[in-house]
């Protein structure tokens, strides 16, 4: 029995709308998937803050958000109420239209990608099938946001920042586009949840261990360009605040700030959830082939597996954040072009011959 | 897009803004603009500007400009006694307070033919090796922070807050420290002293070892450093450059090993030296420099003796007519100290030739053609601290 026949994409609440209104289910359905996914988005904006500060904390011998509420936990609440009541301000001579534009794309962008993330069995609003170009596409608007946020400050560092960021999110989005063509290739299919589909089984089936040797090896280097196009630590050099003072985002104070950083978080989270799916086998748990513990870990549902590797991978990055000095700009460029890429196309070419011999998979 | 900035710094023929000396490029295409780092910018601690000429991110020229803190504490000398001058010292190169007094002080002691008793001695030897060592704690801290990595900043504060607890008990103050007098020190030094020194030497060797693996090893750190910034050894010396600039481009003078003062000829340690020239050269001496102050401490903790702290000091300072120079070596190199006395209770002149000054002249020679990034490695490296070149 194939997959995609044992776990059919319903879910209990689809199927009550559409036996209560089976002539407006069409437009109901979607409605409820993306309040929920909104709710998803700014609770998870919310989570993520006050986990790096919780992270940084620890890292830094220091105690992190301690006061509003147990263990800080109201800070991003006390947070969020700080960035609205602050005042929005624009340079003389900003670009205004483009000005007030640009914090909202990189957040569509991450949106957009959200919708189409597997979180569990029945827990996906759509699966296009080709999924994985869809999310290539989009993300690209999340670099728009920030060119043009550069630009349209009129700041000569933030100009700077937002050309260096858009040359170095579109050169790491080649090596992340490879390595996801590389899974798709492997896997047969470019819908996400094929793809966590086709790695059903036990934890060697993950494709992070499936394909011989060299799935850990594409692993880390989807860590690597996928920092880079996240602009975090050691690749924030958009915002090298030593450089630039803070680099794109120089000139925006109050929400514009905001929006931008929402996007950095959530996106660091859709980062995270994209290793999980391509290569820690998504929301399926890491049996290991003894029947009494396979028996437990079955019983966790499977978004639960899926947050937890995703938060995991999310650990990793701001592991990364806080104990890495930041690189050079043309060091970034030549880790991507020089090795990056090239290793990408000779893992490729592998994965073909491989796929030829029936070595993966 | 156009900005004031913009307007008066248009390449318009011959007009570049006020002290760069390259000539306008003739390449018609050059992109060259004019990047304002400081006075407020997160990288130059305390309030340096410095004008950058650059080209794409490559810096053709960097051109600093003082006087944003000046304060005129050289002009405010003539009018205030010997003893009230110690005070203003310390405002100079504040992360080396304890420096400035005891230079000062000592020239007051070769003009009034002071001596100092053992144990004054090596109460000034013992505070200032702290200091530097507190110093640098700083510098680390603040060169990760600079290369983007936050978490350094935060330890080094950790022990730096041992030292300057220990300073707050001896002197009262906690970083602008008023506590070296001509003979001796203000004060004696307290019970807690050697023990808390012990404490902080058993915590500072595991610390050092720390520090090492959080970022001396670093791969990027070494990528980010290695080949930055290189001064040659004539370069050095034509600028004026001391402490860990000179030493990183194989020049070993340490006014504590060349021109011995106070009782440095009588401890063990070393002046640790690297050929390269480059900021990474410069970090690894700072830190082996930290090692050797521990060596020195832990030596004068065992030798501290019992005693007077201080000789019996004159109720009037009246310097002799003459002028009168002393030296020592601070965290970031040589501080001078140059007075000019008239006979009367107040200095005709007093001159400070300090460390900073003459390394930041070198920092536009270091950085042409490197990176707008690599521009504030090199900053970081020679560990600048503003107040003492804008006197």
């Amino acid at each position: 029995m194939s997959a995609e026949t044992l776990y059919p994409l319903h879910n209990g609440i689809g199927n009550m709308v559409r036996s209560l209104f089976p002539e407006s289910a069409f437009i109901i359905n979607p409605i409820i998937g993306l309040i929920s996914l909104v709710v998803l988005v700014s609770s998870l904006a919310a989570v993520l803050i006050l986990l790096e500060r919780k992270v940084a904390g620890h890292m830094q011998l220091r105690h992190g958000p301690m006061r509003v509420g147990y263990h800080g936990i109201l800070q991003p609440l006390a947070d969020g109420v700080k960035l609205i009541f602050k005042e929005i301000m624009q340079p003389k001579g900003a670009d205004t239209f483009i000005f007030y534009l640009a914090p909202v794309l990189p957040l569509t962008a991450t949106f957009l990608v959200m919708t189409i993330m597997p979180f569990d069995h029945h827990l996906q609003l759509a699966d296009p099938s080709g999924g994985v170009l869809y999310i290539i596409g989009v993300s690209g608007l999340s670099v728009l946001g920030i060119l043009l946020g550069g630009w349209a400050s009129n700041n000569k560092l933030s100009l700077l920042g937002a050309m260096r960021s858009g040359a170095q999110m579109i050169s790491f989005e080649v090596s992340l586009a490879l390595i996801m063509l590389l899974i798709v290739m492997l896997s047969g299919s470019a819908s996400l949840r094929g793809i966590v589909l086709s790695q059903e089984g036990l934890i060697f089936d993950w494709w992070i261990f499936k394909f011989p040797f060299l799935g850990i090896l594409s692993f880390f280097m989807y860590l690597i360009a996928s920092t880079a196009e996240l602009n975090r630590t050691p690749f924030d050099l958009a915002e090298a605040e030593s450089e630039l003072s803070a680099g794109y985002h120089t000139e925006y104070s109050g929400m514009g700030f905001a929006m931008f950083f929402f996007a950095e978080f959530v996106n660091m989270f859709v980062s995270a959830g994209l290793a999980t799916t391509l290569f820690l086998g998504g929301f399926h748990p890491p049996l290991i082939g003894i029947s009494i513990i396979d028996g437990l870990l079955n019983l966790l549902p499977g978004f639960v597996w899926f947050f937890g590797k995703t938060f995991f991978i999310v650990f990793v990055y701001m592991w990364f954040r806080w104990t890495f000095p930041r690189v050079r700009i043309d060091q970034l460029m030549s880790l991507e072009w020089k090795m990056l890429l090239p290793l990408n196309l000779l893992l490729l070419t592998l994965g073909a011959v491989f796929m030829m011999l029936g070595w993966a998979g | 897009m156009t900005t004031q900035s913009a307007e008066k710094y248009r390449l318009d023929g011959d007009t570049l803004p006020e002290g760069f000396r390259l000539p306008v490029s003739d390449n018609e295409d050059a992109d060259e603009f004019f990047v304002n780092i400081g006075p407020q910018h997160p990288s130059t601690h305390g309030v340096l500007r410095i004008v950058v000429r650059l080209s794409g991110e490559t810096v053709v020229e960097a051109v600093p400009h003082l006087g944003y803190i000046h304060r005129g504490i050289e002009k405010m000398a003539e009018n205030q006694t010997y003893i009230q001058n110690i005070h203003l010292t310390d405002r100079l190169d504040y992360l080396s307070a304890f420096f400035n007094n005891l230079c000062f002080c000592m020239a007051v002691e070769q003009a009034m033919e002071i001596g100092v008793p053992e144990r004054g001695e090596y109460i000034r030897v013992m505070i200032c090796e702290l200091q530097r060592l507190q110093s640098h704690l700083l510098w680390w801290g603040v060169m990760g922070m600079d290369l983007g990595a936050f978490t350094p900043f935060l330890y080094g504060f950790r022990e730096r807050e041992m030292i300057t607890d220990i300073f707050e008990e001896m002197s009262g103050g906690r970083l602008t420290v008023n506590f070296f007098r001509p003979g001796g020190s203000a004060f004696d030094a307290t019970e807690n002293f050697i023990p808390r020194i012990k404490k902080f030497i058993k915590a500072m060797y595991k610390s050092l070892d720390e520090y090492n693996t959080l970022l001396s090893g670093n791969v990027i750190f070494l990528e980010r450093t290695r080949g930055v910034g290189i001064l040659t050894r004539e370069e050095v010396l034509a600028y004026g450059c001391s402490g860990a600039v000179l030493r990183g481009s194989d020049v070993c003078y340490d006014v504590r090993k060349n021109d011995p003062y106070s009782i440095y000829d009588q401890f063990d340690f070393d002046i640790p030296t690297k050929t390269e020239g480059d900021s990474l050269a410069r970090y690894q001496i700072k830190m082996e420099e930290m090692a050797q102050s521990l060596r020195i401490l832990e030596q004068a903790v065992k030798k501290f003796p019992e005693g007077p702290y201080r000789s019996q000091p004159k109720a009037i300072y009246k310097l002799p007519k003459g002028s009168y120079y002393s030296q020592v070596e601070t965290p970031r190199g040589i501080l001078g100290t140059y007075i000019v006395s008239d006979g009367g209770t107040k200095p005709y002149r007093v001159k400070y030739r300090s460390p900073n000054f003459s390394n930041l002249s070198a920092l536009n020679h270091a950085a042409q053609g490197l990176k707008l990034a690599d521009l504030v490695t090199i900053m970081s490296s020679m560990d600048f601290v503003i107040p003492d070149m804008d006197k």
